[in-house]
């Protein structure tokens, strides 16, 4: 008993947690990592875009609702996420088109056009506080819980209750199906393939006939739907302030890189590193080794790593190591 | 004198600007905007000595900034005698033991060849090592913090002036460049912006939480100043005759001799608060000058002509015979040093060392800003852009007032849209930053100042 009781624990307060926060994480790396290798420069304004996406989905939330439209146990969000992405892909080719393509036309370094991406992700913030201000907004509604932990407590007998939200389940479901979708594409349609040889070697793909602004578009587009859904799902299950996506950013830049940046793949994987080790270092085990251990064994103290204050150096510091020891990645990057 | 013209016509402007929030605001702002303007200028030199004579990104301003402010408050405070007795004995066992801890890295670094079991080894020891220094610690962290926790509840400074700590913060700056650059210069360009990027939000994070240092969230307030009081000046006599002095065309207008006392008294109070500002724009203007005929001086020499040419061309440097890593990271200790000046400067200015105000927003991407706007590789340019980027950060909010109301002048006064788009005035300023980059990027890559390199 005390043994279930210990893994209903670290299921309730680690896995679940961990498994949705690498979702969304991993929703944004390979965002960043799809830009990386095909636009081939570092997005500074990922989590600001992933914030404008968001902010259109909130907007269109409130319009819906207040026209009387729900889906009752399901958040209203789910039909307003498919306008505010046709609307990011908009706004992701705007940007394209007025701001980044100068410069991918006149073949200028990445830093180059990194730093334009700064420019991009002041003014990206900047609309977003103007139109929606800063301050914290949780936009989720239908039915919170799937599972209650009361209810679980009643259910079973056990001490330890597992709450289960409908927004973690909804988001590990969506990433999957997702992220499928995402690498069919890329492996397995004509177009898919030829990103992937545009990724790998830009004058070859020329030579043979593949039309860089087309993947160019598309990439925009894909970058716009993962950005979109990435910072909606994100939203649901926390809340929606500008700032946070903001900060966002590093941890998804880190995933994007322990992964192997330029490999979807890695980076898909790279979120979950991400995520499961910020949660097993800091969180308490106190509780975890009084059910596992006889009683004359138990700890006095918390039994914790790490403080939680440092719950983002942790990733941070994953990815130091990783640069140091290995640059490309976990998953060999820079192949589509 | 000619080539020099867009120069002096670009400063003049600049202090032209100030000079009319001098005259429309008031002389108190106007000189607030100036001495932080003269920070970002020293900030924006030192990024500029990075990314413009050696082509580096460091996107780890904020970490250096507040490694200098950290130097301030360990300066400046007066030792808590109480903590010491508490916990001193505790920290400074570990500090030895991270000694021992690096000192054993390095001879195994030294002795063994590479290996996977080299690795694994160092790997141990940095565990056991983390593990043997939060046991030992943690005893002492508590009893630090517990003494007198609203007032202190750390382990205070070494009650210096706290003009010393501008040098402090430099090698506390430098210092923290070494171990930086020793890990990630090999990086190439974007995976190096990353990587300083978060290494100083970790900088952050131990500053923010390791309470038994620095007070943390706490925040330090009533730091020493290296100028007087305005509540002493208020009260001296020889700077109450020199307002009298300053204003006696104004206050021989008013007859009335209590009126004249209550005039004089309101003159004495503003002007301690801007004869403060002034002593502090004094020191500030002796540094960026210094650090300016330095820069200059090394921009000139062979050591900069090096430099150009590693940033240019690697390879042909490199077979050239200069040693390239090297003095990559000599220039990145050196530039992190600068910012570290600033750092501390701004701290000084404050009086106060607030951990949770370190944003990378403001204090990392603001500087870059500066760095692109100004023109990278061009001293004066870094100089200017600190200034012209400063004065429109802090002008923003006025300037989109105005256009706000400029434009919606049609509307009613409870227009829904007029309310909003007031109320949201603060972040015209983001909008205003990101436009300018992308507008000077697009049309004048180099900059307001581009860099010139003559042949001397």
């Amino acid at each position: 008993m005390d043994f279930l009781n210990a893994i209903i624990l670290l299921l309730n307060y680690i896995f679940i947690p961990a498994l949705t926060y690498g979702s969304q994480l991993a929703l944004g790396a390979i965002f960043v990592t799809l830009i990386y290798g095909i636009l081939r420069f570092a997005n500074f304004a990922t989590g600001d875009m992933m914030s404008f996406g968001t902010m259109v989905t909130i907007l269109f939330t409130w319009y819906f609702q207040s026209i009387g439209i729900s889906l009752g146990v399901l958040p209203t969000a789910l039909i307003a996420i498919p306008f505010a992405i046709l609307f990011m892909i908009i706004y992701m080719l705007f940007i394209d088109k007025f701001v980044f393509k100068y410069y991918r036309v006149s073949k200028s370094p990445p830093v180059q056009l990194a730093m334009v991406s700064i420019g991009v992700m002041f003014v990206t913030q900047a609309v977003v506080r103007i139109i929606i201000g800063p301050s914290d907004r949780r936009f989720f509604d239908g039915e919170k819980f799937i599972i209650k932990a009361r209810e679980f407590k009643e259910m079973t007998g056990l001490n330890e209750g597992l709450a289960l939200k409908s927004t973690q389940v909804l988001t590990i479901f969506v990433t999957i199906v997702l992220v499928s979708l995402l690498f069919w594409f890329l492996n397995k349609t004509k177009t898919g393939k030829s990103m992937k040889a545009y990724s790998d070697n830009e004058d070859l793909a020329l030579l043979s006939g593949i039309d860089p602004k087309r993947i160019v578009m598309i990439t925009w587009i894909i970058a716009g739907i993962l950005a979109t859904i990435g910072g909606a799902l994100y939203g649901l299950d926390k809340s929606f302030k500008p700032f946070t996506y903001f900060n966002n950013m590093l941890p998804i830049f880190a995933a994007a890189i322990v992964g192997g940046i330029g490999n979807p793949f890695g980076a898909f994987l790279g979120g979950y590193v991400i995520a499961f080790s910020e949660i097993f270092l800091t969180y308490a085990y106190k509780k975890f080794f009084m059910y596992i251990l006889p009683e004359s064994m138990e700890p006095d103290s918390l039994v914790q790593l790490l403080s939680t204050d440092y719950k983002f150096a942790v990733s941070f510091s994953i990815l130091v190591i990783v640069l140091l020891y290995r640059p490309s990645g976990i998953f060999k990057g820079k192949v589509l | 004198m000619r080539k020099n013209l867009n120069v002096i016509v670009a400063y003049s402007i600049m202090m032209g600007l100030i000079i009319l929030v001098g005259i429309f605001q008031s002389w108190n702002v106007a000189l607030s905007i100036f001495n932080l303007c003269l920070i970002s200028a020293v900030m924006t030199m030192g990024a500029n000595i990075q990314w413009g004579y050696a082509g580096l990104i460091n996107f780890g301003i904020m970490g250096y900034a507040a490694l200098g402010g950290l130097a301030a408050v360990l300066i400046s405070v007066d030792p808590v005698q109480e903590a010491w007795r508490a916990g001193g004995f505790d920290i400074l066992m570990c500090l030895w033991l991270i000694i021992v801890m690096v000192l054993a890295i390095r001879f195994i670094l030294k002795n063994f060849e590479k290996s996977k079991f080299r690795t694994y080894g160092i790997a141990a020891i940095i565990v056991a090592g983390i593990v043997i220094i939060r046991i030992t610690a943690e005893p002492g962290i508590e009893a630090i913090e517990s003494v007198n926790p609203a007032k202190t509840g750390f382990l205070g400074g070494f009650g210096l002036p706290i003009i010393f700590s501008w040098i402090v913060g430099a090698f506390f700056a430098g210092g923290l460049a070494f171990i930086v650059g020793k890990v990630a210069l090999g990086l190439r360009a974007d995976y190096l912006a990353i990587a300083t990027l978060l290494i100083s939000e970790i900088v952050i994070a131990i500053i923010k939480h390791e309470d038994w240092l620095t007070r943390g969230v706490k925040n330090v307030i009533g730091l020493k100043r290296p100028a007087p009081y305005e509540v002493d000046l208020q009260t001296t006599e020889w700077f109450i005759n020199l307002v009298e002095k300053f204003n006696s065309g104004k206050l021989a207008l008013i007859s009335n001799l209590a009126d004249r006392q209550a005039a004089l008294n309101q003159m004495v109070i503003e002007g301690s608060s801007i004869f403060v500002k002034l002593c502090y724009s004094g020191l500030f203007l002796v540094v960026v000058i210094i650090l300016l005929i330095l820069t200059q001086k090394a921009l000139y020499s062979p050591w900069g002509r090096m430099m150009r040419a590693i940033r240019d061309n690697e390879e042909a440097a490199n077979a050239m015979g200069k040693n390239v890593v090297k003095q990559h990271l000599l220039i990145f200790i050196l530039g992190s040093a600068i910012v570290g000046i600033a750092g501390a400067m701004l701290v000084t200015q404050d009086g106060l060392f607030t951990p949770g105000s370190y944003r990378p927003m403001r204090y990392t991407f603001l500087i870059w800003v500066m760095v692109i706007v100004g023109g990278s590789g061009n001293n004066f340019g870094a100089i200017l852009g600190g200034f012209v980027v400063w004065f429109l950060w802090i002008e923003a909010a006025p300037i989109a007032l105005f256009l706000i109301n400029f434009f919606t002048a049609g509307m009613s006064d409870t227009h829904a849209l007029k309310i909003h788009l007031i109320e949201s005035v603060p972040y015209f300023r983001y909008l205003m930053m990101g436009l300018g980059l992308l507008l000077i990027m697009r049309y004048r890559p180099k900059g307001i100042l581009p860099e010139k390199i003559e042949i001397k």
